[in-house]
């Protein structure tokens, strides 16, 4: 049994911090820069989107330690109790990580204020060179470096700079913080204690188990519920809300569990996004395309497939391909556990069918019936944005002709919604061009969307349509013509 | 002369402060450690667009935790007025009216950045709401003016329009740009003795900001110092737009008696500061049938916002390079300044001119569709030339053009015509994905046209033991002027680029300085900086042949050695002796650019003493069914004279071409109907990542270049130009987009060329096919 420990405790570099008291809703990026002098890790924007403040969190993973990059800016400093926190100033001591050093010989930093979390983005990759198996090609750096904008170089002296550090060796000091974090870390983990403040007033609290979980709701009903807080992150830095007490589900164990099974693969609500990337990608590639567009790897290390459900964004990103797959969804509360189909949470633009005291504990993704699944977003710019339109089709197809259909849209309603006149107008139908416009006239009784910042509702309208087109294109034969980074290629790729 | 040394002038050295960005030990101003009880100010603003201040109720800020003190503009010692332009129309806080949605109205004074902010939004202010004017449309529709219109003509265009055997004439709308510097607008003001005020901004100016805080603190400029050592970024941003801040920071320090820090927050930035100014344009060219321009008249209105700030040398310098690389025989430039409840727009670097020249290039691709022509065709018989094809739409004669050249070395190293060829034939096999290709020059003016500004001022000091302080008037915002202007310094010294510290920017140092600004920062400081360094140079040539008693002409500094007739010493030793002699060892440097002068008036004059050159290609693929389209490819040749830093010079280029490219493409800025900003963040206001760089730039420094004028080493400035580079995006699209049509269209793509922008004119071009029964071409 879990007891509870009223000291906040992280290592920070090779120094063990504890905080008998702290404020719950502190950023991480707050502490490190105002209690702890810390000012090499920037705040651009505070609200997770440029990545000035990354830092790396060292967790825990199989008796490794995994460095993650995350965006300081945004994260309760409550969530990384029992954590390692590598910033720019560690990996320079005693001498620069050969990653800073590449950055300067590249000319990777014109005003130089990015560049102390481009240099974390890179080192967490440089560390991850050690055990995961990739190429430093241009697909991996963008995709490292998603999260960090860059409004000075253009980012080619910085992809330079990365080949050049990351087939260069960890050096010795980095080793030796990781070997530190693995053994403090490994010593934190058996004394088996969970985070909770003391007092009456401002509890932050970070269960370990599902049963400590439901307790302390039942004890704190008001409390706010945060995951990875890249949402709620922002209602404190840019809202100003303060909560009378916070409850972080990152620790549960119950809620960070992947198990497949023949018909499903569930996946626990506090799974992270960078955690579920692989199985999702496993079980539908379009998927995996669609999480790697999803925030940041800084976002997606902390942001969980959960928080981003329960949220209700209308967008969602993930809600409409994983609707269109047929996921279940699993909650429980105090009358115990209940299971929907995912679109019968979508209630209406900010109300959720989850009732009080109730949380979601897992996603039920069928492993089965996706053959035709495919989904693409649609964004003013290609990484790191959020949806204009995001469309997810799963169509069952007996030779040729089309016997039940899955579609479902973000970005086109108050909620991510499936196109039901849309799937019915279809069934029937060949699964050619010919299905196109039936399927786009439903279409337009299945939607009425929205003018706002990121499209009219002229245009996610017929990209609605468009990509409906695109889908029965490819699925009668064609290959798509994505025009993704790593497939636009020049007319002549090589000159004559 | 001193020998060359391999880290002067034209060594590809690392910025300066590289290493100190990449290890997290640059302090930027809100990293530098404050004293115990500093306090920290957010800005309340009333959230309306337009309308008088009937009241406000601030006892909800005033109870909030943390606030020690609330002022609105009542409580403004001196002069309630930041403008840059002397108008008297930028109050620091808004005192009758409110102008446009976020203009700050109160300022709060907290314990802590967080507690400040927090208490800002709480704040009652009541507005008697008015209707705005938002876009330039309406204040078009209402008359609605920031400043008179400015004429700019040669020639009878008139009678040449009406006797051109051919006119084409269009529309173009090009949207703003948002800085988004990633260090937000930060000032820090610490009191000082006799009431004296140190200030720590984030400004490309600081000279101005004294003079404005003085006015604002009452106080004569002496009694304010103004510090920065670098800036996260500039772009134009920082030239006016940082006062208010400082100010705010000033009299909150003045007032409460300790050092007051004010940092915007990103939103407050995005939604508080000005940004590059939209335009519509409305064009007419007369040609003939081979494409030759005759006649031009175009009207360039501009979204200004609601005070005159920059707005009149930015709209002047779009009208400067409407004509680009092209000559106009006869010329009508016509410039409309709209008043509009925005926030009020600045300078950005191009500071126009990429509004102006998106203009002058979408004419010429026009001439060419109306003529049946490659635009590159027509762009390169529309080249300024010789003596009777060199005269600007301002009576400048153009007499260092070398676009012929450069274009024939670019068109040749890209494959301009294979890659053409190539083009079509992909459209053809492929009528889902459109792809398209675009050369495009620039010519860019350099020096402000304001002819004052071209002046700068720096203090070298040698002490004892040789070692170097520089300082100048110039900023680093990241551009690498402070590296450069050491470089010159070092080699004219003939010392180690080591022995040369290069310090902030100090109005305490050098006073009456102008902006780092128009791209002239090393042309102006560089020189300043090597008359100062020539000045102590001659003294210790002087001394070292009287003390050595040999001739001046056999004195030589030479790699940190003075060599005086067959005496050798190190170059600290006979700094040592002359110090012991009496010499003086601290100088100042003076420089104003010769030969330009310009008449507002009469538009005409000499405005520039020089232009920078270059030309880019951009290849792109545009998505028909959705408008998503991505740059695959880039080429770009430039020209920055004898490159003082071929590095910081390929860094300028790279930069700024992606700047350019994110302004007209992904960076749209969106106003609600009401007049809110509603893009002011980076998770809906985006500018390129990682993955929007194209995948093949092959980016060249022109081998050749060489300043036909004086400049410091022959360079050329480099700030600015190759941010117009990117216009080859813009034309690029629109070239896929006229495959439609058989390339006999100008399709209707205004900027930013968003994917929704994209897929609309991809329908109206198919429209016009299903129309015209015009079919794609092969």
């Amino acid at each position: 049994m879990a007891t509870a420990r009223p000291a906040f405790r992280c290592l920070l570099g090779d120094q063990e911090i504890a905080l008998d008291a702290f404020d719950g809703q502190q950023t991480l990026l707050d502490f490190l820069r105002l209690n702890r002098g810390l000012t090499g890790t920037k705040e651009g924007c505070a609200e997770g989107d440029c990545g000035a403040c990354t830092v790396l969190l060292g967790r825990s993973e199989n008796n490794q330690l995994r460095y993650q990059p995350v965006n300081a800016c945004i994260i309760p400093l409550g969530t990384v109790d029992s954590t390692q926190v590598l910033t720019v100033e560690h990996l320079a001591d005693p001498q620069p990580h050969p990653v800073q050093i590449e950055m300067a010989k590249a000319h990777g930093s014109q005003c130089g204020f990015c560049t102390p979390g481009i240099v974390m983005s890179l080192a967490a990759l440089h560390y991850a060179c050690d055990t995961d198996n990739f190429s430093l090609d241009r697909e991996t750096l963008n995709d490292a470096l998603a999260g960090n904008l860059c409004r000075c170089t253009g980012y080619g002296p910085i992809i330079t700079a990365a080949q050049q550090a990351l087939a260069q060796p960890i050096p010795d000091h980095c080793r030796s913080l990781q070997a530190l974090g693995i053994e403090t870390l490994g010593k934190w983990a058996n004394d088996d204690t969970y985070l909770q403040t003391k007092g009456v007033a401002n509890i932050f609290a970070a269960p370990t188990r599902l049963a400590g979980l439901t307790e302390l709701m039942r004890a704190l009903p008001q409390a706010q519920l945060i995951a990875g807080a890249t949402d709620v992150g922002l209602w404190i830095t840019k809202q100003h809300q303060r909560f009378d007490h916070i409850i972080y589900l990152g620790q549960v164990a119950e809620l960070k569990r992947i198990h497949r099974t023949d018909q499903e693969v569930q996946i626990g609500a506090a799974v992270t996004l960078a955690q579920s990337l692989e199985v999702l990608e496993d079980l539908a590639p379009d998927l995996g395309t669609l999480l790697h567009r999803f925030g940041s790897r800084q976002v997606r290390a902390q942001a969980t497939l959960g928080g981003n459900i329960a949220n209700g964004s209308p967008i969602g990103d993930l809600a409409p391909a994983l609707i269109a797959l047929g996921a279940t969804l699993h909650l429980l509360g105090p009358n115990g556990e209940r299971t929907m189909a995912l679109e019968d949470f979508f209630i209406d633009y900010g109300n959720q069918d989850l009732a009080t005291g109730e949380i979601i504990r897992m996603i039920g993704v069928p492993t089965q019936g996706h053959e035709y699944f495919h989904c693409w977003k649609v964004s003013k710019r290609f990484d790191q944005d959020i949806s204009a339109v995001c469309g997810a089709f799963n169509l069952q197809l007996d030779n040729g002709t089309i016997t039940s259909a899955r579609i479902a849209f973000g970005g086109m309603a108050g909620t991510v919604q499936r196109a039901r006149q849309c799937e019915n107008a279809l069934v029937g139908k060949s699964a050619d061009c010919s299905a196109l416009d039936p399927g786009a006239k439903a279409l337009q009784q299945d939607f009425a969307p929205i003018t706002d910042a990121r499209a009219s509702a002229d245009y996610r309208m017929h990209t609605a349509r468009g990509l409906l087109e695109r889908y029965l294109r490819t699925i009668s034969g064609k290959a798509p013509d994505l025009l993704y980074p790593a497939s636009a290629t020049p007319v002549l790729s090589a000159h004559g | 002369m001193a020998e060359t040394l391999a880290q002067g002038p034209g060594a590809a050295l690392a910025h300066d402060s590289a290493l100190k960005h990449a290890t997290g030990e640059a302090l930027f101003i809100d990293d530098i450690p404050v004293p115990q009880n500093t306090l920290h100010l957010a800005v309340g603003s009333a959230r309306a667009v337009c309308g008088r201040i009937e009241s406000m109720d601030l006892g909800a800020v005033r109870g909030a935790p943390g606030v020690i003190d609330v002022f609105c503009a009542n409580d403004i010692p001196g002069q309630n007025d930041v403008s840059p332009s002397g108008r008297g129309d930028e109050p620091v806080l808004a005192d009758t009216d409110v102008r446009f949605d976020g203009e700050p109205v109160f300022a709060v004074v907290a314990t802590s950045h967080r507690a400040a902010r927090a208490a800002a939004v709480l704040g009652k202010v009541h507005i008697a709401s008015e209707k705005p004017i938002l876009t330039v449309d309406d204040a078009l529709h209402h008359q609605r003016f920031i400043s008179d219109e400015q004429l700019m003509q040669r020639g009878d265009w008139q009678d040449a329009m009406r006797s051109a055997p051919c006119a084409v004439s269009g529309t173009l709308y090009c949207g703003g740009q948002d800085h988004f510097y990633l260090e937000g607008q930060v000032s820090l003001a610490i009191p000082q003795e006799d009431g004296d005020m140190l200030v720590h901004c984030s400004t490309q100016h600081p000279s101005e900001i004294q003079q404005h805080l003085a006015k604002v603190l009452g106080k004569p400029a002496n009694a304010i110092t103004v510090e920065v050592r670098r800036m996260g970024g500039a772009f134009g941003g920082k030239e006016s737009q940082a006062c208010q801040w400082a100010a705010l920071a000033a009299v909150a320090a003045q007032r409460n008696a300790c050092p007051v820090k004010c940092r915007l927050d990103r939103d407050d930035d995005m939604r508080m500061t000005g940004k590059r100014h939209d335009f519509r344009i409305d064009w007419k060219v007369g040609h003939d049938a081979d494409g030759r321009i005759l006649a031009v008249d175009t009207t360039l209105a501009s979204r200004c916002g609601c005070t005159l700030d920059l707005s009149d040398p930015v709209n002047d310098r779009a009208m400067f390079h409407v004509d680009n690389a092209y000559f106009f025989p006869t010329v009508r430039i016509r410039s409309q300044r709209c008043f509009t409840n925005t926030v009020s727009n600045t300078a950005f670097r191009g500071f126009g001119g990429p509004q102006g020249m998106l203009a002058g290039e979408r004419m010429i691709e026009a001439v060419a569709r109306a003529t049946g022509q490659d635009p590159l065709t027509v762009r390169k018989r529309n080249f300024y030339g010789a003596k009777e094809r060199s005269l600007t739409p301002y009576h400048m004669p153009v007499d260092d053009f070398i676009l012929d050249e450069l274009v024939t070395d670019l068109e040749a190293s890209s494959h301009y015509w294979q890659r053409r060829e190539a083009i079509h034939a992909a459209n053809a096999n492929n009528p889902q994905v459109l792809r398209g290709l675009a050369l495009t020059p620039v010519k860019f003016g350099i020096s402000f046209t304001a002819s004052w500004f071209n002046q700068a001022g720096a203090l070298v000091h040698i002490y004892r033991d040789g070692s170097i302080h520089l300082n100048h008037g110039g900023t680093e915002m990241g551009q690498g002027l402070f590296i450069k202007v050491a470089q010159v310094v070092a080699n004219a010294l003939a010392v180690p680029l080591e022995q040369v510290k290069i310090t902030a920017t100090s109005t305490a140092k050098v006073p009456n300085t102008s902006a780092t600004a128009a791209s002239s920062g090393a042309d102006l400081n560089a020189m300043a900086a090597l008359n100062a360094a020539g000045t102590l140079k001659r003294r210790l040539s002087a001394f070292a042949a009287r003390h050595f008693a040999v001739d001046e002409g056999q004195i030589r500094f030479n790699d940190s050695s003075v060599h005086a007739g067959d005496t050798t010493l190190s170059f600290a030793k006979l700094v040592e002796l002359a110090y012991l002699a009496r010499v003086q060892l601290s100088a100042t440097g003076f420089y104003r650019t010769p030969k330009i002068h310009y008449n507002r008036k009469t538009a005409k004059g000499r405005p520039f003493y020089y232009f920078a050159y270059g030309a880019a290609v951009s290849e792109v693929a545009v998505d028909s069914l959705t408008g998503e389209s991505r740059v695959t490819a880039v080429d770009i040749l430039h020209d920055a004279g004898r490159s003082l830093n071929p590095a910081i010079d390929l860094g300028q280029v790279e930069g700024g071409f992606i700047q350019g490219m994110g302004w007209l493409t992904s960076e749209e800025l969106w106003w609600d109907d009401a007049g809110h900003l509603k893009t002011h963040a980076p998770s809906t206001y985006k500018i390129p990542t990682c993955s929007d760089r194209p995948r093949r730039m092959d980016i060249r420094l022109w081998s050749r270049g060489e300043n036909t004028q004086a400049t410091i080493h022959r360079s050329k400035a480099v700030g600015e130009p190759p941010f117009m580079l990117a216009i080859s995006v813009h034309q690029a699209l629109s070239d896929a987009l006229s495959s439609i049509n058989g390339y006999s269209t100008v399709p209707a793509l205004d900027t930013p060329a968003t994917a929704e922008a994209l897929l609309f004119a991809i329908q109206a071009e198919r429209k016009q096919a299903s129309t015209t029964g015009a079919g794609a071409q092969s």
